[in-house]
């Protein structure tokens, strides 16, 4: 929408309060995100733009929550020394890819199965299956604690897998049965009729098919994982420390400004996974012929 | 033409009426479609819904104490309620609190706290001092002890109890509670929390849905009407901060609000508040509501993008046309075709924030505290499971109210993720 040229001027007004509105809105939005990379180099213990920090001073500028967050721990370093954030690093890669593996597979099958024009009870099971995003958080933490506790799953590597799995696989449902809408069946009655059997369908005809569908299901999977704090802290132990667990911990008790360097990363790992659903998104549209949205 | 009528049914070359084949054809198919879903609903009905349903059986679960105290129940259900119990009452309670293990007792005894608060304390001292007495009557001799025993409230206190199951916690988590008789009150003033907090939970809800939908709206409708190239961008904006960590976010917001923070700090330097007295911005119900209004934004801006995507720009050129002021034809005709996003939007944000957590755990401070907090408070610090469980499923059955609504008006298989 633009402005034609013979607008009034109580409409040029008018449009152009609207355009800054929306700019603020914009800002608001995502200068809080941007605001933890500069401060993660402040050498300033405390979240705060100092003064050197402001006049590019050289000592209000440091490294050294860095060095912290990889644990390497040198004299200037006062505060206590700990390898939870890489430990936390470790964890959240490992129950994050594990459950993404668990859900990806379970999810893109249900989601072909939920596909399928014959499927009986379709709304009533897409909501069951779609429920553990809806429920909120707290109330999943909860429950998982005391069914959890009386299988011995708490404080377990094996009971967090599962839960993120099971809250993971909603967005891969999501995400194939996009991909799948328009999908078109006759290419899997052609394969058929061309001599492959089912297993060779699936992985020569459908698969590359909804590929895009499943990466960025399996990316929401991962993220979602990834930044899981609630079910972490309440069916897991200090032994499984992830990440989010991490700063929780860190932002309740000593406030320490290795959560920012910690923050900063986690800001480039989701311009990264951001850009690659993106680039999915498009591909997958490219290949299903739907033209621009 | 053939005059030959064909009798009976069509039948299909093995001789099958075709209606039978294709019912069979179509139950294997049902069959095969169901077969692809089995795993993951059966993984999903294990790992959640029945932990959930653990959770629902909890709330109303008395059955622990009536393992510790089986024969004194059984014996109290024939008391008459006026005056003391009979000695066997006393007898029995005084043998299962003599045989009951350290633990046991002393999660049944924070059981019977629940309901008239002394109990913990009487149990303790009496357990020490009960090894003494070692034959009846006992009844004088208990309440020789402590006092408490010969105080008929104390036992009229445990009529709740008898019961294998009890509504008593979904009572406490919306501040009444059952009296002596069993009949239903209110809690005294100064335990009245939760009314107060499921209240505010609800307005801190319903105001992060109108104030994301107030910021909501016009970018969604920048988007929307904003040629691809530009819009494609501006979409980066929105779903960035969908991907990026809701600690990482409540951390950025901590630096702006806090006292000496961003915004506290510009505003002073502009001299438009003075140092000393720098808005309060966190750890109360300002920054629960300003931190999940940018928290919950995409969550409104995406369902209302892609409704608005559909509205044809005709529309508004008509109504242009044909002399409706832009307001005006906005008001009538764009708003309209819009409604399906808001609501979709609106029951989205509002769905997501009554379960918040995080957020006002960090800067919701004493005032911001959502009912969420009360059910991790209670899980993790009380150990009261019973509340925490009752006051996680009425939040359950509200948001169940909620995401019903939404099935019915949008239907869940059309939520969007970017």
């Amino acid at each position: 929408m633009a402005l034609p040229v013979y607008a009034t001027t109580p409409q040029r007004i008018g449009y152009y309060s609207f355009l800054t509105y929306c700019g603020l809105v914009f800002f608001f939005l995502v200068a809080p995100i941007f605001i933890v990379l500069p401060l993660s180099f402040s050498s300033s213990p405390f979240f705060e733009f100092t003064r050197e920090f402001m006049t590019l001073d050289p000592s209000g500028w440091s490294l050294k929550w860095y060095k912290q967050m990889v644990n390497i721990c040198g004299v200037e370093v006062t505060t206590v020394c700990t390898d939870k954030w890489m430990r936390g690093t470790v964890n959240s890669f490992y129950i994050g890819i594990v459950s993404t593996f668990i859900a990806t597979g379970l999810g893109t099958v249900a989601a072909l199965g939920l596909s399928r024009p014959h499927m009986p009870f379709r709304a009533l099971i897409m909501a069951i299956l779609i429920s553990p995003m809806i429920v909120p958080l707290i109330i999943t933490a909860a429950g998982m604690f005391f069914f959890y506790s009386k299988l011995g799953l708490t404080h377990s590597y094996t009971g967090l897998i599962l839960a993120h799995t099971a809250l993971g696989t909603p967005f891969v449902v999501i995400t194939v049965t996009a991909t799948l809408t328009g999908f078109d069946n006759n290419l899997i009655r052609a394969s058929q009729s061309l001599g492959g059997d089912t297993m060779k369908t699936f992985f020569k005809v459908i698969m590359p098919l909804i590929l895009p569908g499943v990466i960025s299901g399996a990316l929401f999977a991962f993220i979602t994982s990834f930044d899981e704090v609630v079910v972490v802290l309440f069916v897991g132990s200090v032994e499984q420390v992830t990440i989010p667990r991490q700063m929780w911990a860190g932002l309740r008790q000593e406030i320490s400004p290795v959560i920012l360097c910690m923050a900063t990363c986690l800001v480039a790992l989701s311009i990264g996974l951001l850009t690659t659903v993106e680039l999915l998104r498009r591909r997958s549209e490219r290949l299903r012929g739907i033209k621009n949205r | 033409m053939s005059s030959e009528t064909i009798s009976g049914p069509i039948l299909t070359s093995d001789g099958i009426p075709l209606k039978v084949s294709l019912k069979k054809a179509e139950r294997i198919n049902k069959i095969r479609a169901f077969l692809l879903v089995l795993p993951l609903l059966a993984f999903i009905l294990i790992t959640f819904i029945i932990p959930i349903g653990d959770m629902l059986s909890r709330s109303v679960d008395d059955r622990y104490i009536n393992t510790v105290f089986p024969k004194t129940f059984e014996v109290y259900k024939k008391w008459d309620k006026k005056g003391l119990p009979s000695e066997e009452v006393f007898k029995t309670m005084f043998l299962e609190i003599g045989e009951a293990k350290g633990f046991k007792i002393g999660k049944a005894s924070t059981r019977m706290n629940y309901s008239k608060s002394g109990w913990k304390s009487l149990i303790k001292k009496s357990q020490r001092k009960f090894k003494k007495i070692k034959e009846g009557p006992y009844k004088d001799k208990m309440i020789a002890v402590d006092k408490r025993w010969g105080d008929p409230i104390y036992w009229k206190a445990l009529g709740e109890m008898v019961d294998p199951t009890t509504f008593g916690y979904y009572l406490n988590a919306v501040d009444l509670k059952y009296d002596s008789n069993k009949e239903i009150i209110a809690q005294p003033e100064n335990r009245r929390i939760y009314i107060h907090t499921w209240i505010k939970t609800f307005k801190v809800s319903l105001l992060v849905t109108i104030f994301t939908l107030m910021l909501g709206y016009p970018i969604a409708y920048l988007l929307a009407t904003l040629p691809l190239k530009y819009s494609n961008l501006l979409m980066i904006c929105v779903l960035l901060p969908f991907w990026t960590s809701l600690l990482v976010r409540t951390v950025a917001w901590m630096i702006i609000l806090q006292q000496k923070g961003v915004f506290n700090n510009l505003m002073v330097m502009a001299g438009l508040i003075a140092d000393e007295n720098r808005w309060k911005l966190m750890y109360n119900e300002t920054g629960t509501i300003i931190v999940m209004t940018q928290i919950l934004l995409p969550f409104m801006v995406l369902p209302l993008y892609s409704v608005m995507k559909t509205i044809s720009p005709s529309y508004m050129k008509a109504a242009l046309n044909l002399g409706a002021s832009p307001l005006h034809a906005f008001w009538k005709v764009y708003m309209p075709n819009s409604i399906p996003g808001i609501s979709a939007g609106g029951l989205l944000v509002f769905i997501i924030a009554i379960g918040y957590f995080i957020t006002p755990e960090l800067v919701g401070g004493k005032d911001g505290q959502m009912i969420g907090n009360w059910i991790a408070y209670h899980l993790k610090t009380t150990l009261n499971w019973g509340l925490c469980a009752a006051l996680g499923s009425v939040l359950l059955a509200v948001m169940l109210v909620f995401y019903w609504l939404y099935n019915k008006i949008i239907g869940v298989e059309n939520i969007k993720l970017g």
